[in-house]
């Protein structure tokens, strides 16, 4: 004996009227990418009064004046070849971390762990030429609030009065350590998350859990902090 | 949602995910985009043969494919459910206001410093 079910009491199954989650991704992944959304924010937010008060100012410091030398290697002459290196680490690393969640997807744990270290790897070999970058720029005179005496100033500049390049430098110094700044904490947070998961893979907690979906979300912060490195990339050094 | 109806018994099967080739094609397509930059900045720019006004539109242009490729196959957002990516997708749309607002109030405070 069959009982007539009123339409109203129907179990809805359709995504968008509450039968089961209309993005289709488990809890923590949807929140990273949440979190990561309100990140995006934050960096816009730096990047953009970055770009009002460079518009406001009447000169600015030439990037390829600034950043010319190659710690350890070349002094002057040899603009972008520094933060090239840095910036293709930061790429490599990322497909690395790629290559670590396609490999947990076949639960192949060895190679997870190969790609994982990798990816640390390239993770410190990044804060490494950062803390280098800064520690050149830091000899020059540049700080938070800081900026070289007036002769060395004017290799920064090609126009301006004195009074706008001291107001511009300062801007830039103060903009330069602080953007830079924060993406090197990401950076730092990144490699320390990433060695906590690499510890698992190791510890086999992924395999007995049946899924190396945290891998994958730690991924997706990893490939996050590569994406705003494009973007601090484009417009400190190329624009 | 268009993919509503497939979506019923499809949760698993249309997981469409990234093979290790596509990866590599990917990493190749990011680094020939770097690789561009550096040439319009080390020596279209410096030799004169583009104006630097014109290599700045054409650097945001670069890097917004670059921010294209990483996040749609690096972090699988092309992969997604087409809710998901919107949810993501949209509200950055709202910084290209913020954007528009302070340079536009950029240019009066050149002028006010005179």
């Amino acid at each position: 004996m069959s009982v007539a079910v009123s339409p109203i009491d129907e179990v809805k199954t359709t995504p968008w009227s509450g039968g089961r989650s209309p993005f289709n991704v488990e809890y923590g992944k949807m929140m990273m990418w949440f979190f990561l959304l309100s990140d995006a924010f934050t960096f816009s937010s730096l990047l953009i009064s970055y770009g009002s008060l460079r518009f406001s100012s009447a000169v600015w410091p030439g990037a390829d004046k600034v950043f010319q030398s190659v710690p350890g290697l070349v002094e002057h002459g040899a603009p972008l070849v520094f933060v090239g290196l840095m910036t293709f680490i930061l790429i490599m690393s990322s497909v690395t971390m790629v290559l670590a969640v396609e490999a947990g997807h076949r639960n192949a744990k060895k190679e997870v762990i190969t790609w994982m270290i990798l990816t640390v790897i390239g993770g410190f070999m990044f804060l490494g030429c950062q803390a280098l970058e800064w520690s050149h720029l830091h000899s020059e005179g540049f700080w938070w609030s800081s900026i070289p005496n007036a002769e060395t100033l004017k290799e920064f500049f090609t126009t301006g009065a004195l009074a706008d390049q001291q107001r511009s430098a300062h801007q830039f110094a103060n903009l330069f350590f602080t953007i830079t700044g924060f993406h090197g904490f990401h950076v730092f947070t990144g490699v320390i998350i990433n060695i906590i998961i690499t510890i698992n893979v190791l510890l086999g907690t992924y395999e007995k859990r049946g899924s190396y979906l945290m891998v994958e979300k730690v991924g997706l912060y990893w490939h996050f902090v590569d994406l705003v490195w494009v973007f601090v990339f484009t417009f400190f050094y190329l624009v | 949602m268009s993919s509503e109806p497939t979506a019923v018994h499809a949760d698993g099967e249309e997981h469409e995910t990234m093979t290790r080739g596509k990866i590599w094609k990917v990493f190749f397509i990011l680094l020939a985009i770097t690789c561009v930059e550096f040439i319009i900045a080390l020596w279209m720019v410096p030799s004169g043969i583009i104006p630097g006004h014109v290599a700045n539109p054409v650097y945001i242009v670069l890097t917004l494919f670059k921010a294209f490729y990483i996040v749609a196959y690096f972090m699988h957002l092309k992969f997604e459910k087409l809710g998901l990516a919107l949810a993501i997708i949209v509200p950055i749309l709202f910084i290209i206001g913020l954007i528009l607002v302070l340079t536009n109030e950029s240019h009066h405070w050149i002028d006010l410093r005179g």
